[in-house]
């Protein structure tokens, strides 16, 4: 490195300068940047303290405000640390603190620059260390300075204190074990008067009691005689934080508590310190009904402020409010509708969560017409929030709050009209889902869907192709429902649905299928076995029809469909519409779409000849062909008509192990037979094309079912197994049935429902899942199928991190008051261990000395119990124990260990801690 | 930890200060300032200072052409929040006269070093504004 020059330090550029470059910099701004770190690249390096801190003070301007790395500077900034300069130790503290985290490899290389600064007598630098510290801390760090940060936390200047207090908070999260040393004195701070450390002290335990409120129970009664006697807003503000996480845990402390909060929101003339009692009692003291009402009187005056900020504050403690007290919502009903209006986006939303949790199954439909007509009005932000949260409340638990479903699948369709709805997946979701789990809904959603689909303005609407997707389904998978299908045939092969997308374009081509399959039946197999091939049997009412091809389906709609006359000269133009449409669909790039529209054509081929011979006169050799094309039509019919039903996802377990079956045998054996067949993906199971017996039905997903016409060497040999084995499957493809022999998980709700339900379902099937209906409606509330665990999902119990616990532990061994203590230094491998040793010893021996005095007869009795727990963990411990063998031959006490395995003991089962009632104090009893 | 971060930034949404009580990495810095700008800077006099950003709250306020935005958790204070904000500009009113964004540009340094004085741990420790102010001015003797 060349050595210092003068001419180097005395033309270096300044901060000032660099600045003042910059703010000329109109458009060359990232060279002038680039010029100036090369510059501090080699300022840095120099030797001089003051050009170096120069340098580095640059650095972090650039690194702060236009994100250069800075990390290369690292070292340079611990050089410049060393300076005995108070101005360059200022620099390089905050250097190191903007820019040094957990893996900034010089971080080892620090610890004892802190532990200099931390005893130094002067009072800044020992402040500018704890602020360093409280910033880059990592484990190493908290441990090997938790002796320093001890001292200060009695230190007499009230400046270093305060800002002790305030780092003990992350040595503490970092190494828990540094509440055994530290903890008794960070408590006797919250008697100090002084409001600086009292407010620093508050602050640590208000973030502490977040983690875990229990450990700190004990504490109860200084902090109720900090919120009782407190002049700061400051301070009583994060008191009743504490409060908030404390009394839902101990109800004697919220007794007590509740009235001084309530005197305090009476009195108080600060908004913040009145918002935050008004949402500790909605949040924590919720039972208390004088206290909710003040609070609610409150938050009504809030709400109705000028002050956005207190507006939509008001409206947030009312969502709050609202999960245990939906009253308070009705009484506000007019403010909330009214801000679904307000010009804050924010304050929009805030009401709109209100207005949804409003909703009941008296009023969804009321609610949602007001909901959408907001939604036409607004912008597409919030029209997309309104019509999510719509979809969303509806549809929870299984539509639990829709009872006329013929309504709710009329909404869905008008949703999609809305300009800006951009909520496509999810209404197709819900259609294709209504329509496999209610049956009386399937007519209305065809309906819906004939009408979004016949509309040729929506194909031009990217965000509607989804929704599109889901009509053409729903009509292809329930045409029989359909009044009109040869419309249907033209609305789905109209000329723009080349505007959809190939995945969609496919599922339009099978319903097409579908459809097309469906009026030939009509036409020739129903009609031709009565009367021959005439207009005459094409008048056939559907809803015959459907009760004959869809079994369980019965539903009779006799009246209701007028059905267009399917005739022969019709299903002649039909299958011209098909060719016609299709063929340029052969060259499609989509492998899907193409093949869809080779199947239909090949369909078509098949069929028309038959079709264009019956109308000819050529009796006799239409017969043979005819039965042939019949037989055809029959097949690939009763392939499409058998039902689709929701299948639970835990179907598969509910099917008893066979005597005999062990599931666990390796089956690798298995791979050499069929090494050739590829397993279809895990949740589709398909098997069996279709053939006359209805109960050898799929049980699959749509794509399988759809596509079952065309057998592959796969299924056949599933097929195969399946006869041979077919014990080990499932018995049936419908849900129903299932439900027979394997009761489903919700049981209960059956058994309630059965009484009123019983006689007319009987014929739908005797077996149905919870036929949910309630009685006072003028119209019944159709069956909804629903399936047990696929519907909920488990709730995991979430624990504490482990880290939370170690440390809550610690503490509660403090508050308990224990004897001894961990000391600090065995877990330590570095090799000044043994130096370190000896000094935490002794500081150690002084608090023993102390908290000697506070322990009470009941730890000792619970460290027996320890003993028996701490056999294994000593064991596992072993290899660390002999690495520590010196040090801990020197302060070698044997209760040392079982002291350690309690606290571990106790972390894992945060709550077998002994009953609070002995040690919380007895103003509270 | 109440407080996650302190951003001041200008009309132009470029930052003046910056100060994180969480580790970030340049890149996540960078995207959370252009996410937090773009949100906030577009919003309205007549439009509530509080923002959902991402798992917590943006408190903001703006005075004459610097914003201050402070994102706090979920349960923070955000009333206090705004006093805060209020008392540090007060703060640095007391200190440059007069505040401007050129003052907290030309002395970053100090103006970290005040946050420092109030926060510390992403949790308010100092509310005094002579307490705030005595070590800077201690300091500015000295030199």
């Amino acid at each position: 490195m060349s050595g210092p020059s003068l001419m180097d330090s005395l033309f270096q550029r300044t901060l000032e300068d660099l600045i003042k470059g910059l703010r000329q910099q109109l458009i060359g701004e990232q060279a002038f940047i680039s010029k100036a770190l090369e510059e501090i690249r080699k300022e840095i390096k120099s030797t001089d303290l003051s050009t170096k801190s120069t340098a580095l003070l640059k650095l972090c301007y650039l690194s702060n405000l236009h994100f250069h790395d800075m990390s290369f500077a690292a070292f340079h900034a611990l050089e410049v640390l060393s300076s005995p300069r108070f101005s360059h130790k200022k620099i390089a503290y905050h250097a190191i603190s903007l820019s040094f985290h957990d893996s900034t490899p010089v971080l080892l290389l620090i610890t004892n620059h802190l532990r200099k600064d931390l005893t130094s007598t002067n009072e800044f630098e020992v402040s500018l260390s704890l602020q360093c510290l409280s910033r880059i801390a990592n484990v190493d760090l908290a441990r090997d300075l938790t002796p320093e940060v001890f001292t200060l936390l009695s230190s007499n200047k009230l400046y270093v204190r305060k800002r002790a207090v305030a780092v003990v908070l992350r040595v503490f999260e970092k190494y828990p074990d540094s509440v055994r040393v530290c903890f008794k004195r960070l408590v006797e701070n919250l008697e100090n008067y002084d409001p600086q450390i009292l407010s620093a002290v508050v602050g640590v335990f208000s973030e502490l009691a977040c983690k875990d409120p229990r450990s700190y129970l004990p504490l109860a009664p200084e902090f109720y005689k900090i919120l009782v006697d407190s002049k700061s807003n400051w301070i009583s503000i994060k008191v009743l934080k504490i409060f908030a996480k404390l009394a839902p845990l101990e109800p004697r402390l919220a007794n007590r508590v509740v009235e001084p909060i309530c005197y305090l929101m009476r009195k108080t003339g600060a908004k913040s310190l009145l918002f935050e009692c008004v949402r500790t009692v909605v949040t924590s003291f919720s039972e208390y009904e004088s206290a909710v009402r003040l609070a609610v009187g409150k938050i009504r005056e809030f709400m109705v402020d000028e002050d956005p900020n207190l507006k939509y504050l008001g409206l947030h403690a009312l969502s709050i409010v609202a999960s245990k007290h939906l009253w308070v919502v009705s009484e506000n009903k007019e403010v909330v509708i009214k801000s679904l209006s307000d010009p804050d986006p924010n304050i929009k939303i805030e009401s709109l969560r209100l207005v949804m949790a409003m909703v009941s199954e008296h009023n969804v439909a009321e609610i949602s017409k007001v909901l959408v007509n907001y939604a036409l009005k607004s912008d597409p932000l919030f029209c997309n929030e309104i019509l999510g949260s719509i979809l969303s409340t509806c549809s929870r638990n299984v539509y639990e709050i829709i009872v006329d479903f013929d309504w709710y699948v009329s909404l869905l369709g008008e949703m999609s009209r809305i300009p800006h709805c951009q909520m496509g997946e999810e209404i197709e979701n819900q259609l294709v889902d209504i329509g496999l789990r209610v049956k009386d809904v399937r007519l209305e959603l065809v309906r819906v869907a004939r009408d979004l689909l016949i509309d040729p303005a929506l194909l031009g609407n990217s965000f509607l192709h989804r929704v599109l997707s889901a009509a053409a389904w729903v009509s292809g998978e329930y045409v029989e429902f359909s009044r009109n299908p040869l419309e249907l045939m033209e609305a789905l092969l109209q000329p723009r649905t080349s505007l959809l997308p190939p995945s969609i374009m496919a599922i339009y081509i099978q319903s097409a299928f579908k459809v097309l399959v469906f009026c030939l039946h009509t036409c020739f197999v129903r009609g031709g076995s009565t009367a021959g091939v005439s207009a005459s049997a094409s008048y056939e009412s559907f809803d015959d029809l459907s009760v004959e091809n869809g079994a369980g389906s019965t539903v009779a709609h006799g009246q209701t469909c007028t059905s267009a006359p399917i005739t022969n000269e019709s299903i002649v133009n039909l299958l011209k519409l098909v060719e016609l449409a299709l063929s340029p669909l052969l060259g499609s790039h989509d492998v899907e779409v193409q093949e869809r529209a080779r199947n239909l054509l090949g369909f078509v081929d098949l069929i028309k000849l038959e079709a264009l011979n019956s109308s000819g006169q050529e009796e006799n050799d239409s017969e043979q062909k005819g039965v042939e094309a019949t037989k055809i039509i029959r097949m690939v019919h009763d392939a499409f008509s058998k039902e689709l039903g929701p299948v639970s996802l835990s179907a598969q377990g509910k099917v008893p192990v066979p005597d005999g079956l062990t599931l666990n045998e390796n089956l690798g054996d298995l791979e050499t037979i069929c090494s050739d067949i590829e397993l279809p993906s895990s949740n589709t199971f398909s098997f069996g094309y279709p053939s006359e017996e209805k109960d050898v039905s799929s049980f699959s997903n749509l794509q399988i079912k759809e596509d079952s016409g065309q057998s592959n060497e796969s299924t056949s040999l599933l097929a195969e197994h399946r006869k041979r084995h077919g014990l080990y499957y499932l018995p049936s493809g419908k849900s129903e049935v299932i439900s027979n022999d394997y009761p489903p998980a919700n049981d209960p709700a059956l058994q309630g429902d059965n009484n009123d339900t019983a006689s007319d379902l009987v014929k739908l099937t005797a077996e149905s899942l919870v036929p949910k209906r309630k009685p006072n409606h003028s119209k019944p509330r159709p069956v909804v199928v629903k399936l047990d665990e696929a519907d909920e999902k488990p709730v995991a119990v979430k624990h504490p991190e482990s880290r939370d616990d170690s440390l809550s532990g610690a503490v509660l061994d403090i508050l308990f008051g224990s004897e001894d203590i961990l000391p600090t230094s065995s877990r330590s491998n570095l090799p000044s261990s043994n130096r370190k040793g000896k000094e935490k010893q002794h500081m150690i021996t002084q608090v023993e000395s102390k908290e000697n005095v506070v322990g009470d007869g009941n730890s000792s009795s619970r460290r027996r119990k320890d003993h028996s727990h701490g056999k294994e963990r000593r064991h596992r411990k072993k290899n660390a124990e002999e690495r520590n063998e010196t040090d801990r031959k020197e302060k070698e006490s044997s209760s040392n260990h079982p002291r350690r395995q309690k606290s571990r003991q106790r972390a894992e089962e945060p709550l077998k801690v002994p009953p609070q009632t002995s040690v919380i104090p007895d103003f509270l009893l | 930890m109440g407080i996650r971060f302190i951003l001041m930034v200008n009309k132009q949404g470029q930052t003046r200060l910056a100060q994180y009580y969480e580790w970030l990495t340049l890149e996540e810095r960078r995207a959370l300032e252009g996410e937090i700008v773009r949100k906030c800077l577009a919003r309205n006099e007549q439009q509530c200072s509080f923002v959902e950003h991402r798992n917590y709250k943006i408190v903001y306020r703006r005075y004459a052409s610097l914003f201050f935005l402070v994102g706090v958790d979920n349960d923070e204070n955000e009333l206090a929040i705004l006093e805060f904000i209020h008392l540090l500009v007060e703060t640095m009113d007391r200190h440059f006269g007069n505040v401007c964004e050129l003052d907290i540009m030309f002395h970053l340094e100090k103006a970290h070093f005040m946050l420092e004085e109030m926060v510390m741990n992403g949790s308010i420790v100092e509310t005094s504004k002579a307490n705030i102010l005595s070590p800077i001015q201690l300091m500015d003797k000295a030199s």
